[in-house]
């Protein structure tokens, strides 16, 4: 019991780092119809920036300016290469941006080398106990970060100015525009947001249990693909159960991986993957997505 | 046009080293493998990320059909120790299987949905290799690949030594011409098929399902036979990767290999042989090429020696070649043909990308009454941004 209590902690935080980048990749999708393959790359820049400036600065000023980098890097993908392509076909958006990946990570893989930076994050290797149950703090930390930037982004997504801007958009481009929604800063907004989520997402999952920031943590941002795609590419709410279910499957499936041997060791990597697809078969637009309706 | 090259091709034995020779059968290998994505998401509109998993049954199929039951170290391999050649065959069909066994999901999703549901395969099929089919894949480490035979021929370095002109022939000379012959077949069978009925149903099948449903053509059977012939192709450049390599290793058939021939079929121009092929050279050689010329190379610095290294030079470029052909050729590298006024062969007609929105718009006015207003909220966000 206490095994499962930990693990099933230990999968719902994982599942709220999950559920930030997963939301970064509906917002972006919602505004643009982009599916954003670079999204390893923003996580990776807003973690590679903090982990280099920490020592001089310190941890928060640096976590900022990480944050502030990956929107950077964000909005600049947003204005130099989607924005002249509004209108193409979603296919070649989805390129576009495995091709932008693939420029972002080299560089920050051949600038990381071989090299295991920290993040500086004062949680340490710290943990709490709670019951039973032991957690390390900077999990707890993730979780309540995790809780307040997803209130604060629903809150944001209903009432703000740039979340009804948005909403109205993503429903109707042309009538959006008509009434005078200005589309060029509502999808240059989607990409900063996302761009900062992923960054703070990257933190969380370079701190305490993993190791800290190597080349290998770009593909991690991979694993909120099947996050995003099983709620629904396009609901903020199916961002963040989908990133739920993952992160605790995914948790769960490694914890127990002795009773379930005959999947093969390691099976827990690749949980993500078959949730998704068997959500898929059910589901083809997700848990929550709006259903395709062909009208002829 | 196509004829001229191919009789260069044929006499590059006689002149290219075996560097050359190497590179240019990985060139083969990947031009197939392109042809075959390019047939499901140029000619289909089925965009599909899989390619590395269907690239890993082919060359492991093939391993494991003509390898011998041996042991390596702790590990047990087991193998049917077929001929060559019908391993190759079978391996060819086992990856077609294994695309009618994903064609159920593929007839279901949609668009970008099936590309990232596609992801899932090869994340599978990497824990496959590795983690469960250890005694047929040798796990982490790989397994060799038996060299090729053919009606008793063995495309080996002797055995029997063949001299053509006083060139040596060994197995890369000899892989060459397998490989040149295997891409021609390839490619005239797809020109044929795009000229073809069911060629022209899965073009119709891009461009609107339900256009397509109408006309008579069932939609999902076509999706399942475009990823039986894709994936055929497929495994056929897996065993082709395998021969080259002559040891295969799971790690090859990651993600990355799927976005290369992604990038190969874009780059080159979807929907078209022509395109296909020279994509794949450009992507295949582009590394190699760049690693042999890197101390010629201004800006580049050896391996290990900090700074941008060959390897990272040619992902940049590769990256950035990705990047400005969508921004400024949309119809990829043959579209620069067809501006001289002449298609290659087999190229979609002018104007015809991949289109597969996610939103199909198809309104009717009976459906919907002029009079409802669908965004009742809209004076409000009037003031918005």
């Amino acid at each position: 019991m206490t095994l499962f209590l930990q693990l099933l902690f230990s999968g719902l935080s994982l599942g709220f780092i999950y559920a930030l980048i997963a939301l970064g990749f509906v917002i972006i999708f919602k505004a643009t119809e982009v599916v954003n393959f670079a999204h390893g790359a923003f996580l990776l820049a807003g973690a590679f920036v903090t982990a280099k400036l920490h020592d001089r600065l310190g941890f928060l000023p640096a976590l900022l300016i990480g944050i502030a980098a990956a929107a950077l890097v964000g909005l600049l993908v947003e204005r130099l290469i989607i924005r002249r392509l509004r209108g193409a076909p979603v296919i070649s958006l989805a390129i576009v941006t495995i091709g932008v990946n693939i420029v972002i990570i080299t560089e920050l893989t051949r600038r990381i080398g071989t090299n295991v930076y920290s993040l500086g994050d004062p949680w340490r290797d710290q943990t709490v106990k709670i019951g039973a149950v032991r957690i390390a703090e900077s999990r707890v930390a993730a979780v309540v970060v995790a809780l307040v930037l997803i209130a604060a982004f629903f809150a944001a997504f209903k009432y703000s100015n740039w979340g009804v801007a948005m909403r109205a958009t993503a429903e109707d481009e042309e009538a959006a525009s008509l009434m005078g929604i200005r589309l060029g800063r509502v999808t240059a907004v989607s990409w900063v947001v996302a761009g900062a989520l992923a960054a703070v997402a990257g933190l969380f999952l370079t701190a305490f249990p993993s190791p800290g920031l190597d080349a290998s943590a770009a593909p991690i941002a991979l694993r909120a693909f099947p996050a995003a795609i099983l709620g629904g590419l396009d609901s903020t709410g199916g961002a963040l159960v989908g990133g739920l279910v993952i992160g605790v499957a995914e948790s769960l499936v490694s914890g127990y991986e002795n009773q379930l041997l005959f999947l093969g060791r390691g099976f827990g990597a690749v949980v993500p993957y078959v949730v998704m697809i068997i959500v898929l078969l059910v589901r083809p637009s997700g848990l929550f997505g709006t259903k395709e309706l062909t009208r002829v | 046009m196509a004829v001229v090259l191919c009789l260069v091709a044929a006499a590059m034995p006689f002149y290219l080293s075996s560097f050359w020779l190497q590179t240019g059968l990985f060139c083969f290998a990947a031009s197939i493998g392109a042809m075959g994505l390019n047939l499901l998401v140029g000619t289909t509109g089925q965009l599909s990320l899989a390619n590395g998993f269907f690239l890993a049954v082919g060359a492991y199929g093939y391993c494991y059909f003509a390898g011998a039951r041996t042991t390596t170290g702790l590990l047990k391999l087991s193998g049917l120790g077929l001929p060559p050649a019908v391993a190759a065959v079978l391996a060819v069909l086992l990856a077609g299987l294994a695309g009618l066994l994903f064609s159920p999901i593929a007839g279901r999703l949609r668009g970008i949905y099936l590309g990232v549901a596609s992801i899932g395969l090869i994340f599978l099929g990497q824990h496959l290799l590795i983690n469960v089919l250890r005694p047929e894949t040798g796990g982490f480490n790989g397994r060799d690949a038996q060299p090729f035979s053919l009606f008793g021929f063995s495309f080996a370095d002797s055995n029997p030594d063949l001299f053509v002109l006083n060139v040596k022939f060994g197995a890369v000379e000899r892989l060459w011409y397998l490989g040149l012959a295997l891409t021609v077949l390839a490619g005239l069978y797809y020109r044929n098929l795009l000229r073809s009925r069911p060629g022209r149903a899965m073009q119709t099948l891009r461009d609107s399902e339900v256009a397509s449903a109408v006309m008579g053509v069932h939609v999902i059977q076509y999706k399942a036979r475009a990823f039986l012939v894709s994936s055929m192709y497929v495994g056929l450049a897996g065993v082709l990767l395998a021969l080259g390599f002559r040891h295969v290793v799971p790690d090859t058939f990651g993600l990355d290999l799927s976005a290369d021939y992604l990038a190969m079929i874009v780059l080159g121009g979807l929907g078209s042989v022509a395109g296909s092929i020279i994509g794949a050279f450009f992507i295949t050689a582009l590394p190699l090429v760049l690693q042999t010329y890197s101390s010629a190379i201004p800006f580049l610095s050896a391996p290990g020696q900090g700074g941008v290294g060959s390897s990272e030079a040619a992902r940049y470029l590769y990256g950035v070649a990705i990047v400005g052909v969508i921004l400024f050729m949309p119809g990829g590298v043959v579209s620069l043909f067809r501006r001289f006024g002449r298609r290659p062969p087999g190229a979609p007609a002018p104007g015809s990308t991949v289109s597969t929105s996610t939103r199909t718009s198809t309104s009717e006015p009976v459906a919907e009454p002029a009079t409802h207003n669908p965004h009742p909220r809209t004076d409000r966000q009037g003031r918005t941004a």
